[in-house]
Formats: C-alpha cells, sequence, structure tokens
C-alpha cells in the first residue's frame, strides 16, 4: 500500500520491539517495556499483537488471525486484511498453512510446529494486578520469585468454591521462574503452552509490556498437590463436526431454548468435517 | 557478639532532621528472651525496632543478627531478598493495628497459611489443618476458619495477626504495642496469650510499648529510651521497682501501680 | 555449705523527683544462709528488712558490696550479673514470695501457679499446682478462677504455692504468714520446715513471732541507720 511501510510500522519502531522480543525470549515469562505506538484501532482491539506481529512479518510469511479460535469475527477479519495490505503477506485460516498465528483468547487446537509463531494479543500483562494493586511492589515480588500471594488466591478458590474458579487467563510459572498471564486463553489451553514446538510471543499495547515463551519452555499452571490444576470443558460433542475432545462454543439457536454446541476453533471443525466426520447436527 | 547472641545492635545512630531518634544505640537479645523498649512517644523506640528488623537504615552502627545456621549476618547488608525471606519465615512482625499485617478480603485460613505458601508449601489440606492448629492456638474457634477477618473483634484480630505471624515458627518476633487499642480486659487476654506463647515456643521478642504493666509481665529485660538515648536498663523487676535514672523515675511515678 | 551470702552488702536510693535526696538503707551488711538453715530477719519497722530480702532476689540493685549465690554448684555475685544470669538464677535456684500477689490479670489461680513449676510438663505441673493449693485449702471450685476477687488470705496462699511449686533451693519469703489465719499459718509452717529437711536455705521476714520461732534457726537483725550522714 502505497505511502506506508511494510507492515505499517517505521523501521525504527520495529526494531525497538524486536529488540524487546529478544529480550523476552531471553528472559521467559518476564514482563519487558516497550514503546507502544499509536495503532489504527482502539485499545483492547489487539494494539499489542499487532505490534508485535508487526514486528516479526516478513514478506514470505503467511498470517492466520484468530478472535476466540474463529477466522471470521470482525477483529479477526480486520487485522488479517490490515496485513494483507499493509505488507502484502498472504493469509490463511488454516493454522497448518500459518507461519504466524495472531490470536484473542484461544491456542488453535492442532499441535503447533518448531517453524510457528503464536501471537498473543494480552490485555493485563500483570497476573498479580487483582491481588496487588502497587505496580511498583508487584514487580518486587517477580523480582524475588515471591508468590505466595498467588496460592493465596487459589486457597481462598478453593476453600470458597471447593476448586479454583479461574476458568480463563489462568496463571502459570514459566520455567520454574517467572508467574505469567497467559492471557485470556481459557485454562483448557494452558496444557498446549507447556513445552509448545512454537515460539509464543505476548503483547499489551494499552500496558505497554512484552513477554515472550521460547520454544520447548515448561510452563505449568498454579495448583496444590492435593488440588491438581484440571482442565474442563462443555461435556458435549461438536454439533458439526462430532468432535468429543475440542474447547466448544455455545450458540443460541433460536428464542425457544435451543442450543448448540461447537467447535470454537473454526479451522479445526471444518478440516474434521471436509475429512467426513460430522456431529449430530449434520447428520441430521 | 557472644557465641549464643540472637540479635546484637552497637553504635545506632539515626536523625531525622534536628530530632535524635537514635543516639549511640547498643542492644543485645538472647534467644528466647524478651526485651521491652518502652518510653514516651518520640523517644526513639520505634525506630529502634525498624531498625532492629532491617525496616529502617541507621546512619551509623551495625545490626548482627545469628541465622539458623549459626552464621551472623549484618541486617543492614542483606541483599533485599534473603532479608524479605528472613521477615517472612525466621522473623516476625507484629503491628500495634492488625490491619497493618492481614488480608482483609482473605479469610482466616488463608491469612494464616499464607506465609506457608510463600514458603513453598503446595498441599491444599496440610495449609488449611496448620492453620487451623494456629488458630486453636490462639483461641479463636477453627469453625471460623472461612470467615473474613472483618468480621473479627479487636482482639481476635490481633489474636489472628499472631497466628499468622507464629506459623513459620519464628525465633525472633518483634511487635509494636501489640496491646495497644484495645479494651483492657481483652488486652490481659492478649498479654496472656501472648507469654504462654512466647515462653512455650522459645521465641526471642524485641517488644516496643509505653505500657509498663506490659513490660512487666512480658519482658524479662527492659530498655528505657528518652530522646533516641538507653537512659538505663536491666531486670525488668529491678528497673520498673528501683529505677535509676531521673527519667525512668518520673515514668514509674507517672503511672498508676500495676 | 553456704547457699547464699552477702559481703560489705550497701543499699540507698537517690530520689531524682525529691530534688536527688539520698537515703541510705542498708551498709555493710555481711550475712549468710546454709543449706536446711532458715535465717529470720528481723528489727524494727523501716530498717531496711524488705530491702535487704529485695537486694538479695536482684529486685533492687545493690549499691555496694557482693551478693553470692550458689547457683548450680558455683558462687554467682548477683549485683555484678548479667541481667540475663539473674533471669536463670532465679529461674533455677532462687525462689521469692512477696506480700502481694502481681500476675496478669484473667487467669486462673492454677494457671498462675502451673506456670512457676519447673522441669515437668505442663499436665503434671497442673497435678502438682492443684495439690499444692489443696493443702493449702483453697477449695478446688477457685482452681479455674483468677484471683484478683480472692480474698487477701487466698491470694497469699496463691503466692505461697507459686513461690513453693518450683522447688528453688534457696526460698526468700517476705511475710509469708501476714493474711493467714492460724490453720493456715501452721500449714505454711510445716511448708517451710520440710523446704528445711529438703536441704534448702530460707530467709525470710516473719512479722509473726509465732512462725519465726517455729521455722528460723537463727536471727539476722537489720537495724536502722544513723540518718543520712
Amino acid at each position: 500500500m502505497n505511502g506506508y511501510n511494510f507492515a505499517y510500522l517505521d523501521e525504527q519502531t520495529k526494531r525497538m520491539i524486536r529488540r524487546s522480543l529478544l529480550k523476552a525470549v531471553a528472559i521467559p515469562g518476564h514482563q519487558i517495556p516497550f514503546g507502544s505506538r499509536e495503532m489504527p484501532l482502539p485499545y483492547g482491539w489487539g494494539t499489542g499483537g499487532i505490534q508485535v506481529t508487526a514486528a516479526v512479518l516478513g514478506a514470505d510469511d503467511t498470517l492466520k488471525v484468530i478472535d476466540q479460535g474463529a477466522d471470521d469475527t470482525t477483529n479477526a477479519v480486520s487485522i488479517r486484511r490490515f496485513f494483507a495490505r499493509t505488507a502484502g503477506v498472504a493469509t490463511t485460516t488454516h493454522t497448518a498453512e500459518a507461519t504466524i498465528i495472531q490470536t484473542r483468547h484461544r491456542i488453535p487446537e492442532e499441535p503447533l510446529r518448531e517453524d510457528q509463531i503464536i501471537v498473543y494479543q494480552v490485555p493485563q500483562p500483570e497476573p498479580l494486578s487483582k491481588l496487588e494493586p502497587s505496580r511498583a511492589e508487584t514487580k518486587r515480588m517477580h523480582g524475588l520469585s515471591e508468590y505466595g500471594l498467588m496460592h493465596v488466591k487459589l486457597y481462598e478458590d478453593i476453600t470458597r468454591y471447593g476448586h479454583v474458579s479461574i476458568s480463563y487467563d489462568y496463571p502459570v510459572m514459566v520455567n520454574g521462574r517467572y508467574l505469567m498471564a497467559p492471557s485470556p486463553i481459557p485454562a483448557f489451553d494452558n496444557p498446549k503452552m507447556d513445552m509448545m514446538p512454537a515460539l509464543q510471543l505476548f503483547g499489551a499495547g494499552r500496558e505497554k509490556r512484552l513477554y515472550a515463551v521460547p520454544p520447548y519452555t515448561k510452563v505449568a499452571s498454579l495448583d496444590f498437590d492435593d488440588h491438581p490444576f484440571r482442565t474442563t470443558r462443555a461435556p458435549q460433542v461438536c454439533g458439526l463436526c462430532g468432535s468429543g475432545v475440542s474447547y466448544l462454543d455455545e450458540v443460541v439457536t433460536d428464542d425457544k431454548g435451543g442450543r448448540l454446541f461447537v467447535c470454537s476453533d473454526t479451522d479445526y471443525c471444518e478440516t474434521r468435517r471436509a475429512e467426513g466426520h460430522a456431529g449430530t447436527e449434520l447428520a441430521a | 557478639m557472644n557465641d549464643d547472641t540472637l540479635l546484637s545492635a552497637r553504635g545506632l545512630n539515626l536523625r531525622f532532621g534536628a530530632v535524635t531518634a537514635l543516639d549511640q544505640v547498643d542492644c543485645d537479645l538472647w534467644p528466647g528472651e524478651v526485651l521491652a523498649i518502652v518510653g514516651e512517644s518520640g523517644s526513639g523506640k520505634t525506630t529502634l525496632l525498624n531498625v532492629l528488623s532491617g525496616r529502617m537504615a541507621p546512619q551509623s552502627g551495625v545490626v548482627w543478627y545469628r541465622d539458623p545456621n549459626g552464621h551472623l549476618v549484618d541486617v543492614h547488608a542483606m541483599p533485599a531478598p534473603a532479608l524479605r525471606a528472613l521477615h517472612r519465615s525466621d522473623w516476625g512482625f507484629v503491628h500495634q493495628n492488625p490491619r497493618d499485617n492481614l488480608r482483609m478480603g482473605v479469610t482466616a485460613g488463608g491469612n494464616v497459611g499464607e506465609r506457608l505458601m510463600a514458603q513453598g508449601s503446595r498441599h491444599y489440606g496440610n495449609i488449611r489443618a496448620e492453620a487451623i492448629a494456629w488458630l486453636e492456638q490462639v483461641e479463636i474457634d477453627a469453625d471460623r476458619v472461612d470467615h473474613l477477618p472483618r468480621t473479627f473483634s479487636g482482639g481476635m484480630l490481633q489474636r489472628l495477626q499472631i497466628a499468622r505471624t507464629l506459623v513459620t515458627h519464628p525465633r525472633l518476633v518483634f511487635m509494636d504495642e501489640p496491646t495497644g487499642g484495645l479494651d483492657v480486659s481483652v488486652q490481659a487476654r492478649l498479654l496472656d496469650l501472648i507469654r504462654s506463647l512466647v515462653r512455650r515456643l522459645g521465641i526471642a521478642v524485641v517488644l516496643v510499648t509505653h505500657d509498663l504493666a506490659v513490660a512487666r509481665l512480658l519482658a524479662h529485660r527492659v530498655m528505657v529510651m528518652q530522646r533516641g538515648v538507653v537512659v538505663e536498663s536491666g531486670l525488668t523487676d529491678q528497673v520498673l521497682d528501683d529505677p535509676q535514672h531521673p527519667y525512668t523515675q518520673l515514668l514509674v511515678s507517672s503511672v498508676l501501680s500495676a | 555449705m553456704i547457699m547464699l551470702e552477702t559481703e560489705n552488702l550497701s543499699k540507698n536510693f537517690l530520689l531524682h523527683l525529691q530534688g536527688g535526696v539520698r537515703i541510705d538503707v542498708l551498709r555493710g551488711v555481711d550475712f549468710s544462709v546454709q543449706a536446711g538453715e532458715c535465717v529470720a530477719l528481723t528489727g524494727p519497722s523501716g530498717a531496711g528488712k524488705t530491702t535487704l530480702l529485695r537486694s538479695l532476689y536482684g529486685n533492687y540493685r545493690a549499691g555496694g558490696g557482693a551478693i553470692r549465690v550458689r547457683h548450680e554448684g558455683a558462687m554467682v555475685d548477683i549485683v555484678t550479673a548479667s541481667p540475663r544470669l539473674v533471669v536463670e538464677v532465679r529461674d533455677r535456684t532462687l525462689g521469692y514470695v512477696s506480700q502481694f500477689l502481681r500476675v496478669v490479670p484473667r487467669v486462673s489461680a492454677l494457671d498462675i501457679v502451673a506456670d512457676a513449676a519447673r522441669g515437668v510438663s505442663t499436665q503434671q505441673a497442673h497435678e502438682m499446682a492443684a495439690a499444692l493449693l489443696a493443702r493449702l485449702n483453697i477449695p478446688a471450685r477457685l482452681h479455674g478462677l483468677p484471683p484478683a476477687t480472692f480474698s487477701g488470705g487466698e491470694q497469699q496462699r496463691i503466692n505461697l504455692a507459686r513461690g513453693f511449686i518450683g522447688s528453688h533451693p534457696i526460698l526468700l519469703l517476705d511475710e509469708p504468714t501476714a493474711s493467714l489465719d492460724n490453720a493456715n499459718r501452721d500449714i505454711v509452717i510445716e511448708m517451710i520446715l520440710e523446704a528445711k529437711a529438703a536441704g534448702k536455705a530460707v530467709v525470710g521476714i516473719f512479722h509473726d513471732t509465732f512462725v519465726r520461732d517455729a521455722v528460723a534457726n537463727r536471727i539476722f537483725n537489720v537495724l536502722p541507720l544513723q540518718d543520712a550522714a
């Protein structure tokens, strides 16, 4: 697109972001401040993720963008089109074909590979923010690896509800050192982060923080020995593809209480259907 | 510093502008010993407590602490992580206002268990059992374990703070007016509790109080401070019954006999 | 065997609040007590008997001289010993029964007495305390109550139980029978005689000559000093 640099951001800014990303990769799970730029979309719509994508995107990359697992939601569509126009890169909805996947709220069901990068959009990078309002204090807690307070939160949950009630953005320990917010992905996706072959990058535009998990890094969800971390999913199978293992969205289908459970990962669901799998809804 | 001293301070000085908070203060504490620092407001006793516990740095002087491995550490030369680790394990701090220490939005059990979790305890059942055992030690009913502190009375809050502090079996506890702000009858019960816990667990205590009766009931030794200077120190009953320094005589004669 | 001795002991009070008035109470006191012996301090009121007794315990800071106490086989000078050592001596060697009960409010009589026991389990301490209180005719229904509301005689007997339960080798008694009736007085006499028979050294102020004659081997007369020279 004329008048814009490749991938929208100027080279100096991309260089600055890459420097911060290198630092982030070198200290897995540690939040690195960066000079977040104004982007042509509002905070909360993925400004952090877009800047990270812009900084790592090359001309021969293939980009996939998902929002809540879906490739066809407004946010995903507009970000994908943004890079198609400002960088001219190829885009795809197929997880297997993508080299860079920018995501909000999900990790694709299909396991990622070493030659892929996943970029998470992060609203609140500080996992302790709800427990300790002072930034200075949370910084100190990270510095000294003092995470007892996070366990107090889990203790309180178990005491009150019999289990840990955090269902998304479930805090993780990265490489046994830093407590990290995995962004608002469902706790269901947490195990996918552990020892993932792909590079995981996180960008928080409003909070001006970047962090990363290098490939094959240990990512452990916090828990107690006698209350181990467990993922939960709706007990149904996908109405479209019949998957009994994928993360499901509940869709209200009419105003008479009709509802349908479908895969939140649209590409995964479509691929399965193309392979001949069918759920109750399609069979009917 | 003797072989068995737990805490030892030499030549502590600290001035705030024109005000002398500490003037060449020396102090020793042995394991299991309760030392009271008494004096009026502004005498420097709370400053001394803060300096001894590493919360405030002196302008000159040194504070030595013998860690559980028998090594002498210079409290003010310790790296921050080591000092913080000391504060949440081998040391405790009991504040006058329990709300300064407790997490009011966290259950009693969570408050007591926090130090255990900070030390790496990762078994919910054990943490909870330990919390309940400590609540009982401080005479709070076990069935209050899931209640929020805001439903507790002042005396209960103070006892909860003590349970939260002692759960890691500290060898040294700093107390700043622990019975201040409580009703007289509640004070008495708390004093008895502190006394028996300290005695039974062999905890060393540095206690700041303006209340000579509290010092008499809890402390083996007492240091009397006036304008940053230790004017008299010794056996508690000797200092209170046979005060030598004019200021101590004034302090003792100013209170109703306890 | 000498358990406690003083040498040239003096004591004065300097009252800063009264314009620095100096009151000399004791001067050149030489005094000793043997194991198994009871020495009664006598002298007119105000002569300094209680001051002497309190100085022996370290409650008053001696002005000069020495107070040597046989502590764990060695003589310790209370005048120069560190406060920490004095605490240890009091814990293991030197017992003291004052005229007045001074305790944490709201603690039961039984706990107050049991608290003073040494080297036994909590349960044993409570059993010993209950037995001692019973012997001193404190009815069982009072054992669980804080003594603040007790009569003078009852408080004194709590105090005595507290002093005797520790079984210290040296006992200092300040008017132990002052507020007791004859029956209880006789029990205290019995307890002091038992302590002597067990080899303990006792120093006491006994206002009551009947008690003094019953327990004391010797008299040590404390004379008032002439007006401050």
